[in-house]
């Protein structure tokens, strides 16, 4: 073991650490999108968006993220796409986040109780802002722990970005250790900064939904 | 679609990769179930070191990309003279990675034993063996199995990974068949939906296990808590 080598490594793997951040939020942020989105059809939109939604999810449930990146990575260049290795990751996080959003509001919607909506249909609300203003935000509220867990794992799955050459911390890591042949020092980094970054979410986790259990 | 001479002329490699791939996943599974079993039986023990070492051993792995530990144990390995083969690293690997779920799952497994029952055996004179291997474990396998079948299926997916560090696998064979063939899109897609339903298989033959299982306890146990956890259950 030698220190020095982690701590000349140590700029290039928290630049890369920044990467994995942001790109894990974006993918996050289409999951919440497209989660939102196919929770809300299948609910709602009778038979054929139920059993489609339902595909949906049972697909990127079931295929390995791996798979899926490599899926999207050589799909859309076929139908003219021609994307960047960094779109189609952020792409394929987010289509598999979705699935398992999905999932969280489907739990959550079904905590929110009968009667909520009922009342509002009660009070002459229509359809759309019986969604916005009385289901999703309770809904929102009740998903916040799992929504936070989903945030972790998928900035762990994240990593398998790296495959389709995105810089990110585990690319950067494979590339410093194969120029310095020093493997065990920076994957131990990788390792830690990837805990840290977990245990702050974590935290953050906890602190949100206090605040949303007083509000 | 898949052009079919090419199953003729790839199709030993792919079944063999697809052997790895089951042999892999079999075998991480039993070293994690294993492992997670010693983990979840060592945390009982009354030494707080001990606890706090396992505790920080499972929040490490469960924090960290399963990736990065497979690049630690096979390139860092050498470091300090730990020299795996690829499949070797691979399995043990999806065994480390496992065991920190596995614990977690028994944990509650285990808290999940009415304490009632564990000091009614006590009072008629069984050892802590015997508690274990008769009480504990058969109830804790009602409560648990839901979760177990559930974490089986997640290291299916998961042995797709260690094609990254080039274990001859499923996904690895089919890799090696699209570089050679340029048939890569085709390839994949046919790597997803055998992968959809594969994982749909495991599931499904974890909830007839399930369904098994629980039955088999209710009959085999005349006492009321355990039947009553497989009635809730179905």
């Amino acid at each position: 073991m030698k220190f020095s080598v982690i701590i000349d490594a140590l700029p290039y793997l928290l630049g890369a650490a920044v990467t994995t951040i942001w790109v894990s939020l974006l993918g996050v942020l289409l999951g919440q999108v497209i989660g939102v989105a196919v929770c809300v059809a299948r609910q709602s939109g009778g038979r054929a968006a139920n059993m489609a939604g339902g595909v949906y999810v049972s697909f990127f449930r079931g295929v390995p993220l791996l798979i899926q990146l490599l899926l999207i990575y050589y799909m859309l260049p076929l139908i003219g796409i021609d994307v960047p290795p960094l779109v189609a990751s952020i792409a394929a996080l987010g289509l598999a986040s979705g699935a398992y959003v999905s999932e969280i509001y489907r739990g959550a919607l079904n905590a929110v109780p009968h009667g909520q909506s009922e009342a509002a249909l009660a009070l002459g609300f229509p359809g759309s802002s019986i969604w916005t203003r009385i289901l999703l935000p309770q809904a929102f509220r009740i998903s916040v722990p799992a929504l936070v867990n989903e945030l972790i794992l998928l900035l762990k799955a994240s990593s398998l970005i790296s495959v389709v050459g995105v810089a990110e911390l585990t690319r950067t890591s494979q590339t410093i250790s194969a120029s310095n042949y020093r493997p065990l020092e920076i994957y131990l980094a990788a390792g830690l900064i990837y805990l840290a970054i977990n245990g702050a979410l974590a935290l953050f986790g906890t602190q949100v939904e206090r605040r949303l259990q007083q509000a | 679609m898949l052009d079919l001479s090419l199953l003729v002329q790839y199709g030993p490699a792919l079944l063999r990769g697809f052997g790895v791939t089951i042999l892999c996943w079999a075998a991480g599974c039993m070293i994690g179930m294993v492992l997670g079993f010693a983990l979840m039986l060592l945390r009982q023990v009354p030494v707080k070191p001990l606890r706090w070492i396992i505790r920080a051993y499972i929040e490490v792995i469960r924090g960290t990309p399963f990736l990065i530990q497979l690049f630690l144990l096979y390139s860092g390995g050498p470091s300090i003279g730990l020299r795996l083969e690829a499949t070797t690293a691979g399995i043990l690997g999806l065994g480390i990675y496992g065991s920190a779920y596995f614990a977690e799952i028994f944990r509650a497994g285990y808290q999940a034993v009415p304490k009632g029952q564990v000091e009614a055996a006590l009072s008629l004179g069984m050892s802590y063996g015997s508690i274990l291997r008769r009480v504990i474990v058969p109830a804790m396998l009602v409560s648990t199995i839901p979760a177990i079948v559930n974490m089986m299926a997640i290291l299916t997916k998961e042995t797709v990974v260690l094609s990254i560090i080039t274990v001859p696998e499923l996904m690895y064979e089919m890799q090696t068949m699209a570089a050679e063939t340029f048939a890569t899109f085709e390839t994949i897609l046919g790597m997803a939906l055998f992968y959809w339903l594969l994982v749909e298989v495991v599931s499904r033959l974890g909830r007839r296990l399930e369904a098994r299982v629980t039955r088999f306890l209710t009959h085999a146990s005349p006492q009321g808590s355990s039947s009553e956890t497989a009635t809730a259950r179905a």
